[in-house]
């Protein structure tokens, strides 16, 4: 029982967390552009530093 | 980010955004070029391209025009065309309230069914106790966030005295959830707080799907208008001139028309003299002479010189706007085709609630108590759930348009597949349809020397003959002549030297009815001939419509000559010299025959026809009017996508039905075992999971059904 009292926090802590991070990535638009994100992988970075 | 900014910091608060579209990317390298290269044109600070929906978004100066952003991205080799400031916003906010929603019932899911593991291997007494209560204090919150959207809408319908297919889910959701929470309090056996969020979660999907879909091909469809004159340089007394919004423009002001600018009133020549073309609103390819006392209307495009007019009818008053009333009222016959799984919730609802109520109120008489006869009710309402139903055409929807989107048809929303998968006949517009619908020069006789004295020529003007003979010399490779002391002459043409020679592109002295422009290097001259050239796959097309049993034929507001011309050639029947009323009246005649007619076109004589018409398709290069007013949106060069969308249209109705066959299936095998009182609401959310599943599954074939 001991354990369980330890170990469900830290699986519904790390759930929300991870459920944060979504709500993150969506609030800065990581999701607007999917298949350009899967295209930007092949541009050489030759051009001016960013 | 600002490493190459060529914006002192002093300006950075006066950049503003502007976006446009761009429907000619393909790869990474165009991605590259354009954020690369658009930050170089001065007063440009920022460029970034969203390539799902095909646009770019520019931090600029706010004294950079539209006109110089789109010629910067056209002159890096791609069409663009602004678009309008977030009309999406709306959209946006609802599609990301369902994904959050979603989320969140994803989240309790998850967490729900691993607590519940324990109590389904039959932990006993204090331990099934404590995951019961850690189970509700999960869901509770879970469920009333993620249940919002149903709820919301449940409870709208309810307010009208109707229902929907919410009304049934949120019933159930809350009754199982109430039951269970009472089941808790009074440590009982059974909590179902695992089945109610499971449900919810997969009630979501069907949601989100749904919204992505529209959300997606609306974009596209934003993305490509914002075309017409909007705005009128006005000459006032004094002789200066402001430019006016084209809603404050009264009868009788004087505006200046420049050259290659739209009209925004209907007006009347008071000087000068021009060519205009007025295809967007007749359909005539060819262009008209506009002199002293011409009647001009709004829309129309003045191609050759400045001209002074007084405008007679402004705002509501003209021809323009009587076309959008037309379009408006033949809009209204069609908006009233109801969705099918809205028809179907119809029928659906209030069947799942009599039968739960009859098995709550069967399960008592019978004397099993109140609390197994609404457990047996809860399950009846759960199994019988219109998940598989609700994603039964969104999914259908989403994999099929994204297959269109491939082929570069963007559909507008569902109920447009499901009106193209009943069209019995095509009738095609002319100018811009079956055509480009832009002048193309016919290079062939010009040497090597007059191409590259060309083109040098017509970079330096925005007449639409010129950027028609830039793009195609540039298209050949060909490098532009130096020259010197350029000069544009209102009517003539563009005057230049070249070392000791003039050279010249101008009017020609010969008249034609077709557009042409006259190349002269020293005493030498070219005539160089441009015409709208039909699209290459036009035969294939009509061919695959008439393979798929619609009979297609032409209907244009162009020459008869003109239209027979091209009739005869694809063996299409043809009526020419019609007027927007008169396209309108044939498609109204269509429909009185009991005919599903889809119109395929361009210009703004199109609209109403389009926005009668049972469906209807237009171009990209069409008019903001007209892409409004069709259900499908075509890009590029070929014309095959109007036969794609047809044949994809009935491949998916023919996956709807299939879903709806098998969502009804399962129901007639599960719910007499939910009556029966042989499911517990746990098993019901399983079963019912399970036939969203095969739905999505099944609609996954579409995929490739474009190709």
């Amino acid at each position: 029982m001991t354990g369980l009292m330890f170990l469900i926090p830290v699986a519904l802590g790390m759930g929300a967390l991870g459920l944060a991070t979504f709500f993150w990535a969506m609030k800065n638009d990581q999701f607007e552009d999917l298949e350009g994100a899967a295209q930007r992988i092949l541009i050489d970075d030759e051009g001016p530093a960013q | 980010m600002s490493a190459h900014d060529p914006i002192a910091t002093a300006e950075a608060c006066e950049l503003v955004d502007s976006r446009f579209t761009v429907p000619g990317m393909r790869c990474a390298g165009c991605i590259a070029k354009l954020e690369r290269e658009l930050p170089k044109v001065p007063g440009v600070a920022e460029a970034r391209v969203n390539f799902s929906a095909k646009r770019v978004a520019l931090r600029h100066t706010a004294d950079l025009s539209d006109d110089a952003l789109i010629d910067a991205i056209e002159a890096l080799g791609f069409e663009a065309q602004r678009v309008e400031d977030n009309p999406l916003a709306q959209d946006d906010a609802d599609r990301r309230m369902l994904l959050r929603a979603l989320a969140v019932s994803g989240f309790g899911m998850m967490n729900i069914m691993l607590l519940s593991v324990a109590v389904w291997s039959g932990a006993p007494g204090i331990t099934k106790q404590l995951f019961h209560w850690l189970s509700a204090i999960i869901a509770i919150p879970v469920i009333a966030y993620a249940g919002r959207p149903f709820f919301a809408s449940a409870w709208m319908a309810l307010k009208h005295r109707r229902t929907n297919m919410d009304v049934p889910i949120s019933i159930g959701v809350l009754l199982a959830t109430a039951l269970s929470f009472y089941e808790t309090m009074t440590g009982g056996e059974h909590a179902y707080f695992d089945g109610a969020v499971m449900l919810l979660f997969f009630l979501l999907c069907g949601r989100a799907l749904d919204a992505m879909m529209r959300g997606k091909a609306r974009a596209g469809i934003d993305a490509l208008l914002g075309r017409m004159g909007k705005s009128a340089a006005v000459v006032s007394e004094d002789g200066t001139t402001h430019r006016v919004p084209a809603d404050q423009l009264e009868p009788g002001m004087v505006m200046l028309v420049a050259a290659g600018e739209a009209l925004a009133a209907d007006s009347e020549v008071i000087d000068g003299s021009s060519a205009i073309d007025n295809s967007m609103l007749t359909g005539e390819s060819r262009l008209e002479p506009a002199n002293l006392g011409s009647v001009l209307y709004a829309g129309a495009i003045n191609v050759m010189a400045p001209i002074r007019v007084r405008a007679t009818a402004v705002a509501s008053d003209t021809k323009l706007a009587e076309i959008a009333r037309l379009m408006d009222e033949a809009g209204q016959s069609r908006s009233r085709y109801v969705r099918i799984a809205d028809r179907a919730s119809r029928l659906y609802a209030p069947a799942v609630h009599t039968l739960a109520l009859l098995a709550f109120i069967g399960w008592m008489l019978a004397g099993v108590g109140w609390h197994q006869a609404l457990l047996i009710a809860i399950a009846v309402l759960i199994i019988t759930c219109p998940c598989a139903l609700g994603l039964a055409v969104p999914a259908a929807q989403v994999v099929a348009s994204n297959a269109l989107l491939k082929q570069g048809l963007l559909v507008k929303d569902g109920t447009a597949l499901e009106r193209l998968a009943e069209v019995d006949c095509v009738r095609f517009d002319k100018t811009g349809t079956l055509t480009l619908g832009e002048p193309r020069p016919d290079l062939s006789g010009l040497n090597t020397e007059g191409k590259s004295v060309a083109l040098a020529l017509a970079q330096n003007s925005r007449h639409p003959l010129s950027k028609g003979l830039a793009k195609a010399l540039l298209a050949q490779g060909v490098a532009p002549a130096k020259i010197g002391q350029v000069e544009e002459r209102a009517g003539e043409g563009i005057f230049a030297q070249l070392g000791d020679r003039p050279v010249a592109l101008a009017r020609p002295d010969v008249t034609s009815d077709h557009p042409m422009s006259a190349l002269r290097i020293g005493q030498q001259t070219m005539l160089i001939h441009f015409a709208d050239p039909l699209r290459e796959d036009i035969a294939e097309t009509v061919r695959q419509l008439e393979a798929m049993g619609l009979d297609a034929a032409l209907l244009s507001g162009d020459r008869k000559g003109a239209v027979e011309a091209v009739a005869e050639r694809f063996g299409l029947p043809a009526a020419g010299g019609l007027s927007p009323a008169d396209k309108l009246e044939l498609l109204n005649n269509l429909k009185a025959q009991g005919h599903f007619p889809l119109m395929v076109g361009d210009g703004l004589n199109d609209g109403p026809a389009l926005a009668a018409a049972h469906a209807a398709i237009a171009p990209g290069s069409a008019s903001d009017a007209s892409q409004q007013a069709a259900d499908a949106v075509f890009i590029g060069e070929r014309l095959i996508p109007v036969a794609k969308a047809v044949q994809v249209a009935r491949a998916t109705m023919r996956i709807v039905r299939q879903n709806f066959a098998l969502a009804v299936g399962y129901n007639i095998l599960a719910v007499p075992l939910a009556l029966a009182g042989m499911v517990n609401p746990m098993i019901a959310a399983i079963a019912m999971s399970m036939s969203s599943l095969i739905v999505v599954g099944n609609s996954l074939r579409l995929a490739g059904a474009a190709r």
